[in-house]
């Protein structure tokens, strides 16, 4: 870990990498997408429509993924003092909040042909929609305080306080009595879905991870490059 | 210890002589609840399914409103980075500004919100759940209002940015509090049980990070 702290290392690790992990994303996408189109049975109850699951689910596991990776890596600033810490959950934080916009609407799609409602406020809706303010807050405060290293220092209380609520969101459907339906791939017991809808899920989910995988390290180039030029133009203004 | 009772007879003797946190808190609570029969129309069954929730809403807006209170005045002239020099550990400092605000404001909001409720026709056997779960809610309140207070005490705008990150925060005491504020024959219903666990948990959990919050203000 503190190998990638050097910022020029991890760029050009990045660069290397990023080739690969985009032909794996799209081949993982390849190969999900025809699975779940094409492959996957029909629900004897839902028809046609199961096939959203395929791109909720997924959306749904990043979009608390991400979260958990932005207190992680808010953590790991406070305690390690990583260097690229800060900057990791920061460019992580609009990415998770696309999976999490993404999985609300799909999620809303699906439930108007089967539960003939767009929204209900039950448990694992309004929790998902709480991770969105979440995710909207942790953003806004990188925006509302100017200087980036106090950003920062108030950015990783923020990310560490709405942590809370990753698994409520997770347990939420176990807690109480909600409109969604229970957990069916990660439970105790193993997961209660069929084999031949399984193994399409879980290639959409590694390809949807795989994603956040390259977004995350472009963004992370970015987000060095910007820095770095911040850094300049201070010194610019230093050395006139 | 001593220290600590001073701090908060500080914060509530300044809170008094200044005024315009309670005044504030309890005047829009008190526009709330006038409002509200209005609006909602002279149902009186509807009115009275409405209260808990409507009583709550009130309560935790107006909580939201006094919160830039806590901290503001102190960080604008300096008293918090001489507080942070002090004897005083900063979490603890935090703590006692939050127990001066939970006193000065939400508890007399929690204690008034009952009395108010009549004007919108709280069903009599709610009241005593009621008040013992806003009791239990307010100290939430404060303590959540005080993480807020401390992440936007350095900027400009932070009327916006306070609300966004607290309201998610606000959702589960407001879901567990109107829960446990309806009428039935026990006063301890698990809902009011996790309000008080709720209440526990950000008492330890606030302090610190409303302290790490401020730090970052003071370097």
């Amino acid at each position: 870990m503190q190998y990638l702290a050097n910022p020029a290392r991890f760029v050009s690790l990045a660069n290397t990498a990023l080739p690969y992990i985009w032909t794996i994303t799209a081949a993982l996408f390849a190969i999900g997408l025809y699975g779940a189109l094409v492959t996957a049975p029909a629900d004897y109850q839902q028809g046609e429509t199961v096939r959203i699951m395929y791109v909720h689910v997924p959306a749904a596991w990043m979009a608390l993924f991400v979260y958990t990776v932005m207190a992680l890596a808010s953590a790991i600033a406070i305690v390690f003092r990583h260097p690229l810490a800060d900057a990791a959950a920061k460019v992580a934080a609009p990415i998770g909040t696309v999976f999490c916009f993404l999985a609300l609407v799909t999620g809303s799609l699906w439930g108007r042909p089967i539960w003939n409602t767009w929204w209900v406020w039950d448990a694992r809706l309004t929790s998902m929609f709480v991770l969105f303010l979440l995710y909207v807050g942790y953003i806004a405060v990188w925006q509302a305080i100017d200087e980036p290293h106090r950003a920062a220092l108030v950015a990783r209380v923020v990310a560490l306080v709405g942590f809370i609520n990753v698994p409520i969101v997770k347990f939420s459907v176990d807690w109480w009595n909600s409109l969604h339906q229970p957990a069916s791939v990660f439970r105790l017991d193993g997961p209660s879905i069929a084999p031949s809808m399984l193994w399409p899920l879980l290639v959409m989910g590694l390809a949807y991870a795989f994603l956040f995988t390259a977004l995350q390290l472009v963004a992370m180039r970015s987000e060095i490059a910007a820095r770095k030029l911040r850094q300049l133009r201070i010194a610019a203004i230093g050395n006139r | 210890m001593s220290l600590v009772w001073a701090l908060i007879r500080r914060d509530l003797v300044l809170s008094i002589r200044q005024g315009g946190g309670i005044g504030t808190a309890l005047g829009f609570f008190l526009a709330v609840v006038v409002l509200l029969p209005i609006g909602l129309g002279p149902d009186q069954a509807q009115l009275q399914r409405l209260a808990p929730g409507s009583l709550w809403i009130a309560l935790l807006l107006s909580v939201l409103l006094s919160a830039d209170r806590i901290f503001q005045q102190d960080y604008d002239d300096g008293s918090l980075d001489i507080m942070a020099l002090g004897p005083v550990p900063f979490e603890i400092m935090a703590l006692a500004k939050t127990v001066a605000h939970w006193l000065s404001a939400s508890l007399p909001l929690a204690i008034a919100a009952p009395l108010l409720g009549f004007l919108i026709n709280l069903d009599p056997l709610a009241l005593i759940p009621l008040a013992f779960a806003m009791a239990l809610g307010s100290m939430t309140l404060s303590l959540l209002a005080a993480i807020g207070a401390a992440v936007t005490v350095g900027l400009r705008r932070g009327g916006l940015l306070i609300s966004l990150l607290v309201l998610p925060l606000y959702v589960p005491v407001l879901i567990f509090g109107v829960s446990a504020s309806t009428a039935g024959p026990d006063i301890a219903t698990p809902s009011l049980l996790i309000l008080a666990a709720l209440a526990l948990a950000s008492l330890v959990l606030s302090p610190l990070a409303a302290a790490a919050a401020l730090r970052s203000y003071l370097k």
